[in-house]
């Protein structure tokens, strides 16, 4: 896809609920719902592809982990952020929610780093304080 | 030891009120180059760093790990270490060299390298550098929005006239955390007014600002914060990884992110490992880098006082930018936190980033007044935006503002405070009142709004963050309020986010909802005539500030009716007997009737002739037509004069006192400064000729000495002469008669 992306879909752009973007206007205000407003999957990996193209490698790999991460629903992915940080989870559970990264939301990209982060806090003492 | 009367004021300057401390490396105090900063070095095995800075693999804490496995292009890496830091900075320097290929090699830098490349570098080469390696070609500017009463109307007006401005994204915060989601609601309603288009953020606890982008009531997040050391780090309740997922989190909403770093953080809270604040802060980059986000917030940004403290500080916030930059992040360059007492120091340190550009000139303009700043920053606010746009207008330069007449201003104010209202009534908030709305159309800051009942607020910002009204209600309420422009501002807003084309390097909107990115909108800067160059509507916008006059009908004040009471008669004679003339420029009493201080010639002449008369001579007005140099229209009239002394004027009033026999540019006195003669000073200036005439010993008349004078008048002064000149002639000069009688 030609960059910018909405100025070139020829109908192929949609959001997450599949409409088309050219379907998205004060005249179809009515029929709108979130989902008619939430980016979908494959446009992410269309943008992550435009940004690895021009040699932004790193935003690619986000834009990636992005693109896994539209299917975690909104309290879920607020309770992953939490997991991520300092001194909130154990080992297992950081391991624990790579699996689910990978099994339940084919997150794979996602989880492989989430395994990183398991691995560095354990060496680093960044895991939840045992008592 | 003596008192200095000179030191003493000196004292009492803005200047002085700052504090001034010399480095100390071992607390961290030093903005560069401490001693206990690594040195560049780096060793790749099986594709993998094992050795960096110093440091190898198993010593590496979690920010080394990070770096060196998710921020350095390994492809590069040995490449750009190898190339002396010297050849890098000339690189950046050279403008036959592009920006991808300075790039390249950066990617492959460590955090001591590019420390190295700084190192070789003055303020000036910085800013030729960061003129190229901006991501975005077209610079822009960011504004933050909020009131110490976070009352909504006042917000939604002053996101309004913030978005006419020019600016292309607005940052709100909270003082009560709970009025996030209305804050944030506020400056988008207000922004979508004034101008479709303009990215909007909230900056609360990480958590809550991904709650309210959920809910579709920010387009941007900025406050990702990241740190140079890993006790740091930890203290901010973050690490690299959970930043990259919270980075991506955002993305995976369709919300814009940009991490946010800045010299000095590490040694205000304590950590700062001995190393220096750009060291420091050049992890922050590389980690940002890492963690691909598309851009970062920095240039010191709140501890922007605490390297300014020290020698060298402005020029490592100008490095830190020039990093940022060369990394390929979107660098919103501070120049928000206050920094200074000291305008003049404020806007020395400006220049740094407003004269190449950067992708945001200020990550942080207070578009309200600094009292009313609750981000601790006000650094500039709203009673700076004339000097701005003067300033893009003195070196013509787009620094992302542009000016607004007062009539814009109140409409689109009170077009956003409308809106919001609307909204409120529409989604049952308490409500906004039309006395609210008046208010803060026409007021400055919270000073001029109504008080709201706090309590009612919070609890319906908490149903609403609760609730499930989305943007989709708010647009719908717009729209049947009659919102129209921007109910069809918000849903664009909406549908971009479907897109995510603003997700790249860079991006912002354009007045047509266009993206401008790293990706479509290249810096192709090599040197002149290339990249961003301020010209054609866009200059003509800028040149246009309000307070610019026309030329033509400035000297209108000096055109009046000429007094009948002054005839032109014959040549003028040589005098015979004890005399003073009056020489007058070729174009007194007839195109011009005032001087620059608006006194009428008639009454300049009646002064004078009265002074004269005073010492009991008489005066002989002669006009000269054939030049309109003041000191040669005195020479001419003395060389007339039976006792060789004349006053000559201008038509504009400046009046020099001659004498024959003196080189022309010489004189007896001479009064340059038109506009602070008063008759008084006229008067006087004709006794003392009339005495000179006498041979009698006379003090030179003092006039007031006012700088300002000509700073005020000089093009009035021009365009007098200008006049003046044009009637010359070549005629000899003629004698006037004057149908007027000194009363003595």
């Amino acid at each position: 896809m030609t960059y910018p992306l909405l100025e070139n879909t020829n109908g192929d752009l949609r959001a997450a609920s599949g409409r088309q973007a050219e379907a998205i206007g004060l005249d179809t205000l009515a029929e709108l719902s979130p989902a008619d407003l939430q980016i979908g999957a494959d446009t992410l990996r269309a943008q992550a592809a435009v940004a690895q193209q021009a040699g932004f490698t790193q935003l690619a790999e986000n834009l990636t982990r992005a693109a896994e991460l539209t299917a975690v629903p909104n309290e879920e992915l607020l309770h992953m952020y939490e997991i991520m940080r300092p001194g909130r989870s154990t080992y297992e559970q950081l391991q624990a929610m790579a699996t689910t990264l990978e099994t339940q939301y084919n997150a794979t990209t996602t989880a492989a780093m989430v395994r990183e982060a398991a691995a560095v806090y354990q060496q680093r003492n960044l895991l939840k304080r045992q008592r | 030891m003596n008192k200095s009367r000179r030191f003493a004021i000196l004292a009492e300057r803005d200047i002085n009120k700052e504090t001034f401390v010399e480095p100390w490396a071992e607390a961290g105090l030093m903005v560069t180059d401490s001693p206990y900063d690594p040195q560049p070095s780096l060793q790749l095995a099986a594709g993998q760093i094992v050795q960096m800075d110093g440091k190898a693999r198993a010593d590496f804490d979690a920010l080394d790990i990070w770096i060196a496995d998710h921020a350095i292009n390994i492809a590069v890496a040995e490449e750009a270490m190898a190339m002396p830091a010297e050849q890098i900075a000339h690189m950046l320097v050279d403008i036959n060299i592009p920006q991808r290929a300075v790039r390249r090699i950066v990617e492959g830098c460590t955090p001591a390298k590019l420390c190295a490349i700084m190192r070789h570098m003055n303020v000036l080469e910085m800013m030729m550098g960061l003129a190229k390696m901006r991501v975005r070609r077209t610079p822009a500017n960011q504004a933050h929005v909020t009131n110490w009463k976070e009352h909504p109307a006042l917000l939604a007006a002053d996101a309004a006239e913030a978005a006419l401005r020019g600016f292309a994204e607005v940052e709100t915060t909270v003082r009560v955390a709970r009025n996030a989601p209305f804050n944030a609601l506020a400056i988008l309603v207000g922004t979508q007014t004034g101008r479709g288009g303009v990215l909007t953020q909230c900056a609360v606890e990480e958590r809550l600002s991904l709650q309210l982008a959920m809910k579709g009531l920010t387009t941007y997040a900025e406050t990702l914060s990241v740190y140079g050391t890993e006790r740091t780090f930890a203290d901010g309740d973050d690490t690299p990884w959970s930043k990259a997922f919270l980075a991506s989190a955002y993305a995976s909403r369709g919300v814009k992110v940009r991490f946010t770093s800045g010299t000095g953080s590490e040694a205000l809270m304590g950590n700062a490992e001995q190393c220096s604040m750009l060291y420091l802060e050049a992890r922050c980059l590389l980690v940002t880098r890492g963690a691909g986000s598309q851009g970062v917030q920095n240039g010191s940004i709140s501890c922007i006082a605490l390297p300014e403290a020290l020698p060298g500080g402005v020029r490592a916030v100008l490095a830190e930018n020039l990093l940022a930059s060369m990394l390929g992040l979107e660098c919103a360059s501070g120049n928000d936190a206050l920094a200074s007492h000291s305008a003049i120091r404020k806007t020395a340190k400006l220049m740094c980033q407003f004269i190449p550009g950067t992708d945001f000139i200020h990550s942080g303009y207070s578009a309200v007044p600094k009292r009313d700043n609750l981000f601790g920053g006000g650094n500039y606010d709203a009673e700076d935006f004339d000097d701005y746009n003067v300033l893009q207008r003195d070196m013509q330069i787009d620094a992302g503002l542009r000016p607004i007449t007062e009539e814009e201003a109140l409409a689109i104010r009170s077009q956003g405070a409308k809106a919001i209202q609307a909204v409120y009534a529409e989604l049952g908030f308490p409500p906004i009142t039309d006395a609210e709305v008046e208010a803060a159309t026409t007021g400055h800051s919270s000073d001029d709004m109504q008080d709201r009942d706090l309590i009612t607020d919070l609890e319906a910002a908490d149903r609403f963050l609760a609730g499930d009204q989305t943007m989709l209600t708010v647009v719908a309420a717009l729209q049947r309020r009659g919102f129209t422009d921007t109910a069809r501002n918000l849903l664009e807003m909406g549908r971009q986010r479907i897109a995510g084309d603003y997700l790249q390097p860079s991006a912002i909107f354009d007045r047509n909802f266009h993206v401008l990115s790293g990706i479509n909108d290249v810096n192709d800067y090599t040197g002149p005539t290339t990249g961003y160059r301020l010209q054609g509507e866009r200059w003509d916008e800028i040149q246009r500030i309000p307070q610019a006059k026309s030329p033509r009908d400035f000297i209108n004040p000096q055109i009046g009716e000429p007094t009948p009471k002054l005839v032109e008669m014959g040549a003028a004679k040589d005098g015979t007997r004890q005399e003073v003339i009056v020489a007058v420029g070729p174009a007194f009493n007839r195109e011009l009737t005032r001087t620059i201080g608006g006194l009428e010639h008639e009454a300049v002449l009646e002064a004078i002739l009265t002074g004269v008369a005073k010492e009991g001579l008489v005066a002989r007005v002669v006009k000269v037509h054939h030049t309109s140099d003041c000191a040669a229209i005195g020479q001419i009239g003395a060389e007339l004069s039976g006792s060789g002394i004349s006053i000559g004027i201008q038509s504009r009033g400046t009046t020099i006192i001659h004498k024959k026999g003196l080189a022309r540019l010489n004189n007896l006195e001479l009064f340059p400064q038109s506009p602070s003669l008063t008759l008084e000073t006229y008067e006087a200036i004709g006794r003392n000729a009339a005495r000179y005439a006498n041979g009698v010993a006379t003090k030179p008349v003092g006039v007031k000495i006012d700088n300002w004078a000509r700073l005020k008048l000089i093009v009035k002064t021009a365009l007098l002469h200008r006049r003046e000149t044009e009637a010359i002639t070549d005629e000899p000069p003629t004698e006037l008669f004057f149908d007027w009688e000194p009363d003595v």
